[in-house]
């Protein structure tokens, strides 16, 4: 069963780049995109044409979005009991302290600012998928 | 407001463990990856509440910029850390990473539950373990933001 990942981000670019990073360090796992912060919790939740939606393993979630921003769909997310174990990583172009602040304050696993280089990067994409992910297919092989 | 790791501003890891061997390992592993570290050891569930509450003999602890938190822990468990953690206002922005020796299906699902921020199980060979160590160091202490917090004295 591969590991199941929700990328919530509306730059089609930066979706793209986080796709291919992804598949660079994990062969075994589905990346899901939504644009907006509405369509995120229909498919958290279930709903419309996300009725058969699969439960992430993860979420990658940006701040600024359309529709409904992410520190609403953080709050949501870990607001709700059959969903705040999800763990949801913000990846943003924000730097600011206010919005690190608020985001762990709302229960965000961890908070990555995009770098600009490529390199970087995918750097941090590893990095998330090794925290979040390798352990859940080690499990899977294991079992 | 200075950044953590920046101008000298160290680095406060709490590491809430009671294994020794683990603990001198984590520490030389740390130090190894990085200069500005300050390595805080609790071994057990009530010395990390004090710690982090400022309690008794930690009346002056510095608040951690992350907590590297073991689940068997005697006295008081880290599942019930962790809960305690995550149920306090004042706490529970701190990243809490449990590292672990288990990986329970279980374990993993009720910390995540709790808001653990991560969840490690620590690898049996020492290479591993230091390899894991330093890529904590690498992701959490480097790449990762952490909220900023304000550094009070005394």
């Amino acid at each position: 069963m591969p590991a199941q990942v929700l990328l919530v981000e509306d730059n089609p670019g930066d979706a793209r780049l986080t796709q291919e990073a992804f598949r660079q360090f994990n062969q075994s796992m589905v990346l899901h995109v939504v644009a907006d912060g509405v369509e995120a919790m229909a498919f958290l939740r279930h709903e419309g044409i996300h009725a058969g939606s699969p439960r992430p393993d993860l979420a990658v979630l940006d701040l600024n979005l359309p529709k409904m921003d992410g520190r609403t769909v953080l709050a949501m997310i870990k607001d709700d009991d059959t969903l705040k174990a999800i763990p949801t990583v913000i990846l943003t172009s924000s730097q600011s302290d206010a919005d690190v602040f608020k985001s762990y304050q709302l229960q965000a696993n961890c908070f990555l600012t995009k770098p600009l280089r490529l390199e970087a990067f995918e750097d941090v994409v590893k990095g998330i998928n090794d925290f979040w992910l390798a352990g859940i297919n080690l499990r899977q092989q294991e079992s | 407001m200075t950044l953590i790791g920046e101008h000298g501003m160290p680095i406060e890891v709490l590491l809430v463990e009671d294994s020794p061997g683990d603990v001198r390992l984590t520490q030389e592993a740390f130090r190894d990856a990085n200069r500005s570290i300050r390595l805080h050891v609790a071994n057990d569930g009530v010395e990390a509440m004090a710690f982090l509450r400022n309690q008794g003999v930690h009346v002056h602890a510095p608040r951690p910029d992350l907590i590297l938190l073991d689940l068997n822990l005697p006295r008081m468990d880290g599942r019930e850390v962790l809960a305690t953690i995550k149920d306090d206002e004042n706490l529970k922005t701190i990243p809490t990473v449990i590292l672990t020796t288990s990986d329970a299906e279980a374990d993993i699902v009720k910390s995540y539950q709790l808001q653990a921020n991560c969840y490690l199980t620590k690898p049996v060979q020492l290479d591993a373990f230091e390899s894991l160590v330093k890529s904590i160091n690498d992701f959490w202490l480097v790449k990762a933001k952490l909220p900023q917090q304000q550094k009070v004295s005394g």
